[in-house]
C-alpha cells in the first residue's frame, strides 16, 4: 500500500538524528561559543545556565518548528497551494494585533509589568492568532469555498496589519517591543512553554494524522473527494482548527518566525513522495531540524551576541529550497 | 596689489553671506541671516533648540517631541521618517532640522526648504550639536550651556557614594534583549558614574544578547529602558542573577527613559537618574 514507506521512515530516522545532534551542539553552545559538556558540570553557574536555559531552549525550538512545520503541510495540503504557510488564515497578523493592543492598554500604566507577566503577551498572541482565524473563518462563511477562505485569510492578513500599524504609530515606545515579537526568538522558552508546545504539538499531530485521509483525497480536486462520500466540511473544519492550534501556540511562544511552516513540507516532498499522514509527521520534524539548526547557529555565529531566529530559517530554508530547485533544473537539462 | 583687494573683497562678501555650516551629511547650508521660522524633525534637536533659549523660534515639531512642555502646543508635522512634507511647506520655516536617517531631507530642499540633519549619538556629538546650533541661531554662549551640563554630569557623578561604584550594571533597552553597550550614549554616561558596564565595547551600541549572556555576567543592578519588558524573574535562568535577588531592578517610566535615551541637553538629568539607581534609591519606586 505505501510503496515508499522505506524511504520515508529512512527520513524520518535521518530527522530525528538530526534534531539529537543539533540539540547536543545547542546544549553544548551558548554565549561563550562551544564549550565540552565534561567541564560544564563542574561551575554551578553553568550547570543552572544548562539546565535552566539551554535544555528548554533546545526542546522549546524543535517543538515550535515542529508545530509550525505540521500547520505548513497541514495548510499545503487544505489549500491544494504549494505557497500556502501557517500564517494564511490570519493568525500571525492577529497575533500581531494582540500584542500590540497589549502593550498599548497595559503597557503605559504602573500596573502593567504585574498585568503583562501573568497573563502575558503570550497570552495575547495566543488569544490574537486564534481570534484572527475565527474571523477569517466567519467572512468565508464557514469552510465549504476553499478560494473564499483564502481569500478571507488573505484580507483579514492585511486589514489586521494595518490596524496594528496604526496602534503602533499612536505608541512609539511600543514599536520595539512590536519588532522584537515580529521578528521571532527561541531565547525566553522555559520548561513550562517547552511543556505547553510539545502537548499540543502531541494532540495536533494525532487529529492531523487522523484527518489526513481527507487531504489525501483531496489531491484529486474537491468534487472527487465529495464523490468518495468523505464529510468534506466536518473533517476541513478539524483540519483549520488544528492549523489554528498549532501555529497560534508557536506564534504565541515564539514570535512570528519566518518560512519554517512554508519551507518544511517541500524539503520533504523534495526527498519522498508519500501519503499526507507520513508526510505531516515528516514535516513536522523537517520544521523541527530547521528552526532547531537556525537556532544554535543564531546563537554560534556572532556570540555573545545573537542574530534574530527568524532572519536565519529564512536564509537556510530559502538557501536549500533555491540550491534543490537549481540542481532539478541543471538534471532536467542533463537528461 | 591687486590680489590683496579682491582677497579684502572676498571677505567682505562672505561675512555677508553671514554663516555657512556643514551638517552631519557633510552638506554645506548657507545662511543670509540667523532662522526664525524653525521646524524640528527629532525630540532631542527640538530640546536642544530651546536649551539654547530659542524655544520661541520653533514653529513646528514631529510627534514625538514632548519636551519641554511648551513644544506640545506647537503644530505637528508628523514624525522623523513619515513626516508631512506639506505640513512643513505651510508652516514656511527658515530651517528644517532633523535626523540624517530621514529621507526627507532631499525632498525639502528640492521644494527650496533649508534643512540641518545632524545625528547626535554620543556626549561629544551633544556638544558639537549644541554648538553647531548656537552658530545658527546666534547664541553666543552655546559653550556655557554646555558647561554647565557637563559640570551636572560630573556632580550626578559624584553624588554616587563609594560604595556604589564599580556595580555590574546591564541595561536592557528592550526585551530583544537588546542592551545599552559601552560606546552607546547611555553606556557613556553610565562609565563616568563609575559603573561597570557588562556589555563591552567591542560588542557595538546595541547589540541583541543572547540572554543567557546576561545570567553568565551575573549583573548587581539591572536598568530597563522599556516598561514592556518581560518581567526578569519569570525569564528561565534570570532568578539568580545577583541583581534580581537583591531587587536591584530600576524600571524607568516611559517619561524617564526618554530622558535616559535622547543624546541631548537633558543628559545630565539622565545621568542623576541612573546615579539614584546606582545608590538604590530608585529600585522598584519609579514614579
Amino acid at each position: 500500500m505505501l510503496p515508499s514507506s522505506r524511504p520515508a521512515f529512512t527520513l524520518a530516522l535521518g530527522l530525528l538524528g538530526l534534531s539529537l545532534a543539533l540539540g547536543m551542539l545547542g546544549v553544548a553552545g551558548g554565549s561563550t561559543g562551544l564549550e565540552p559538556l565534561s567541564t560544564l558540570w563542574h561551575a554551578p553557574v553553568a550547570q543552572q545556565i544548562v539546565a535552566d536555559i539551554r535544555l528548554p531552549r533546545v526542546l522549546g525550538a524543535w517543538a515550535a518548528g515542529a508545530l509550525l512545520g505540521l500547520a505548513g503541510a497541514v495548510a499545503q495540503g487544505l489549500f491544494r497551494n504549494p505557497l500556502a504557510d501557517p500564517y494564511l488564515l490570519g493568525s500571525a497578523s492577529g497575533a500581531n494585533l494582540g500584542v500590540a493592543l497589549a502593550l498599548v492598554v497595559f503597557g503605559g500604566s504602573p500596573l502593567a509589568s504585574a498585568w503583562l507577566a501573568r497573563l502575558g503577551l503570550t497570552g495575547a498572541a495566543f488569544v490574537g492568532a486564534i481570534a484572527g482565524v475565527l474571523l477569517t473563518l466567519s467572512l468565508a462563511r464557514g469552510v465549504q469555498h476553499t478560494l473564499r477562505l483564502l481569500l478571507a485569510g488573505v484580507i483579514v492578513g492585511v486589514v489586521l496589519g494595518a490596524a496594528k500599524d496604526m496602534l503602533t504609530l499612536a505608541a512609539p515606545e511600543s514599536l520595539q517591543a512590536m519588532q522584537a515579537f515580529a521578528l521571532g526568538t527561541t531565547g525566553f522558552v522555559g520548561w513550562s512553554a517547552c511543556l505547553l508546545m510539545l502537548t499540543v504539538w502531541l494532540l495536533c499531530m494525532a487529529v492531523a494524522w487522523g484527518l489526513s485521509r481527507l487531504l489525501d483525497a483531496l489531491v484529486l480536486g474537491e468534487a472527487t473527494a465529495q464523490s468518495l462520500g468523505l464529510p468534506l466540511a466536518p473533517l476541513r473544519l478539524g483540519l483549520v482548527l488544528v492549523l489554528a492550534l498549532a501555529t497560534g501556540c508557536a506564534v504565541a511562544q515564539t514570535g512570528l518566525i519566518a518560512f519554517v511552516g512554508l519551507a518544511a513540507p517541500h524539503l520533504v516532498r523534495t526527498v519522498v513522495k508519500t501519503l499526507h499522514g507520513p508526510l505531516l509527521l515528516l514535516s513536522s520534524l523537517a520544521g523541527a531540524v530547521l528552526l532547531l539548526g537556525a537556532d544554535v547557529l543564531a546563537r554560534l555565529l556572532l556570540a555573545p551576541q545573537e542574530l534574530p531566529v527568524g532572519v536565519l530559517t529564512a536564509v537556510l530554508g530559502g538557501g536549500y529550497l533555491l540550491w534543490l530547485m537549481h540542481r532539478r533544473v541543471r538534471l532536467g537539462a542533463a537528461s | 596689489m591687486k590680489i590683496i583687494m579682491w582677497l579684502v573683497l572676498g571677505l567682505y562678501l562672505t561675512s555677508a553671506q553671514a554663516l555657512q555650516i556643514t551638517d552631519d551629511r557633510g552638506v554645506v547650508v548657507a545662511f543670509d541671516q540667523p532662522p526664525q521660522r524653525i521646524v524640528s524633525l527629532l525630540p532631542s534637536l527640538t530640546e536642544t533648540v530651546c536649551e539654547l533659549g530659542r524655544c520661541a523660534r520653533l514653529v513646528g515639531v514631529d510627534r514625538y517631541s514632548n519636551f519641554p512642555e511648551h513644544v506640545k502646543a506647537l503644530p505637528q508635522v508628523g514624525g522623523g521618517i513619515d513626516p508631512n512634507i506639506e505640513a512643513i511647506v505651510a508652516l514656511k520655516p527658515d530651517v528644517v532640522l532633523m535626523a540624517t536617517s530621514s529621507r526627507v531631507a532631499d525632498r525639502l530642499q528640492g521644494l527650496g526648504i533649508k534643512v540641518v540633519a545632524l545625528e547626535p549619538k554620543t556626549h561629544a556629538d551633544v556638544r558639537r550639536v549644541l554648538h553647531l546650533l548656537g552658530q545658527v541661531l546666534e547664541v553666543k554662549d552655546a559653550q556655557t550651556v554646555w558647561r554647565v551640563i557637563d559640570a551636572a554630569v560630573s556632580a550626578a557623578a559624584q553624588s554616587v557614594p563609594a560604595s556604589a561604584r564599580g556595580q555590574r550594571v546591564y541595561f536592557e533597552v528592550n526585551a530583544g534583549p537588546y542592551a545599552a553597550g559601552e560606546v552607546s550614549f547611555i553606556g557613556e554616561t553610565l562609565t563616568r558614574l563609575g559603573a561597570k558596564n557588562i556589555v563591552p565595547a567591542a560588542l557595538g551600541p546595541f547589540p541583541k544578547l543572547n540572554p543567557e549572556f546576561v545570567v553568565r555576567a551575573n549583573p548587581e543592578v539591572i536598568m530597563v529602558g522599556d516598561r514592556n519588558s518581560v518581567l526578569m524573574a519569570a525569564r528561565p535562568g534570570w532568578g539568580g542573577i545577583a541583581a534580581v535577588k537583591a531587587k536591584r531592578v530600576c524600571v524607568f517610566s516611559p517619561a524617564q527613559a526618554d530622558v535616559l535615551v535622547r543624546p541631548g541637553p537633558r543628559m545630565a538629568q539622565g545621568a542623576r537618574l541612573m546615579a539614584l539607581c546606582l545608590a538604590g534609591q530608585l529600585t522598584e519606586a519609579a514614579p
